[in-house]
């Protein structure tokens, strides 16, 4: 067998495995923990925010400021643009036990708080 | 000064890479100057309508419109990167050899420009618009610091374009037979490496929760958000905790882009004859 058909099949096969798994990944998704954030002034409000290990997590981020600001943690792999006086949701994947900071990126001296993961 | 420096030369710095190596891609087609003049211009001004729509464009999709938007811009470049080095296994040759101002070549050429130009105004949209709220915010506050900031962001730029520069030129010193087969193993990294990157987002949208588990963690070797993690993160789609998900749509696509230049590219000889 050539060496493009054994990598066309290797191809086809990871596509119909992926179909697979994501049709049955769908079904077993976990029930997050929701946790409520402010941000006006520089400043997080709680700057500390805390949620149990080993659960999909989401953060409703409410920008009070009548600036965008983004979201940004480089240990939760996140990074979301939110506008002037609005709301985001940011979904963060189940964490292992740990303190991970997070901040504002267009401010990041000052605005910064931490979620910790218990 | 600093802050706002450090701000806008991170946000441009990945567009800079993708420029640099397209410059170098194209460096022997003809107009190639106007199309990736174009295609920042237009990303420029794509930039700009997204941060004014931010608010908008988050709100879509249950909150999800930025992740969302995202990976279909991605999905976009992934795709064009991928019909670029197809349509170059085919004609490649003609073009870097003696054909090189045949008019079919040329009229081609244009076709494979316009997906190139397209790659650089999504790399140059999808940082731009940060950068553009960003400095909007700043200059909306009427700070004394304004100035001082709008110094900061235009000398960052500067040092994005440097960096556009420092790739052309680094490139194009490789001979140019290997040129070519570089590029192509540089183009198809990157269309993986985003490929990847919109995996990420849509995950992140939980659109995909399939094969989400981190497979492994090498930020203690080296952090994608350090300046070296960042430069390899562009260019060949490198993450310190990829899920097997990501792994296996940048292997994926790596395999669909070697299948079908073998397909459709033509074997040299065949071409010359079929031209002869």
């Amino acid at each position: 067998m050539s060496l493009s058909r054994m990598l066309s099949k290797a191809a086809l096969l990871a596509a119909a495995a992926l179909l697979a798994v994501s049709a049955t990944g769908a079904a077993n998704a976990q029930s997050a923990t929701e946790i409520q954030l402010s941000y006006k002034d520089k400043k997080f409000d709680p700057a500390e925010i805390s949620a149990p290990a080993n659960t999909p997590i989401v953060i409703k981020l409410k920008n009070l400021d009548a600036k965008a600001m983004e979201f940004e943690s480089k240990t939760l792999k996140v990074e979301k643009v939110v506008a002037a006086s609005s709301d985001a949701t940011i979904n963060v994947r189940a964490q292992k036990p740990g303190r991970y900071e997070f901040f504002d990126e267009y401010n990041e001296k000052v605005a910064r708080g931490a979620l910790v993961i218990k | 000064m600093i802050a706002a420096l450090i701000i806008v030369f991170r946000e441009v710095f990945e567009a800079g890479l993708i420029i640099g190596i397209v410059l170098a891609v194209t460096r022997t087609v003809r107009h190639r100057n106007q199309w990736i003049g174009g295609g920042v211009l237009v990303g420029v001004l794509a930039a700009c309508l997204v941060a004014v729509f931010a608010g908008a464009l988050s709100d879509l999709f249950a909150g999800m419109g930025q992740e969302l938007f995202n990976a279909a811009i991605l999905t976009i470049a992934v795709v064009m990167l991928t019909w670029h080095n197809v349509w170059m296994a085919r004609h490649g040759s003609e073009m870097a050899g003696e054909l090189r101002a045949a008019g079919q070549a040329v009229v081609e050429g244009s076709k494979s420009l316009l997906a190139l130009a397209v790659v650089v105004g999504v790399a140059v949209l999808r940082e731009g618009s940060e950068v553009v709220l960003f400095l909007y915010g700043v200059v909306a506050a009427r700070s004394d610091t304004g100035w001082d900031v709008a110094l900061g962001g235009l000398v960052g730029l500067a040092l994005g374009a440097l960096v556009t520069l420092l790739t052309y030129f680094g490139l194009v010193r490789i001979p140019t037979r290997a040129l070519f087969t570089t590029t192509t193993i540089l183009i198809a990294l990157l269309a993986a490496g985003m490929a990847a990157q919109a995996a990420a987002f849509l995950e992140k949208a939980n659109w995909l929760t399939a094969l989400d588990n981190v497979v492994w963690d090498s930020g203690w070797l080296l952090s994608d958000s350090s300046i070296l993690g960042k430069a390899l993160h562009t260019l060949i789609g490198y993450t310190d905790q990829p899920t097997a998900m990501q792994l296996v749509v940048y292997v994926t696509i790596l395999a669909v882009t070697l299948v079908l230049m073998r397909l459709y590219g033509a074997p040299v000889k065949q071409a010359a004859a079929a031209r002869g």
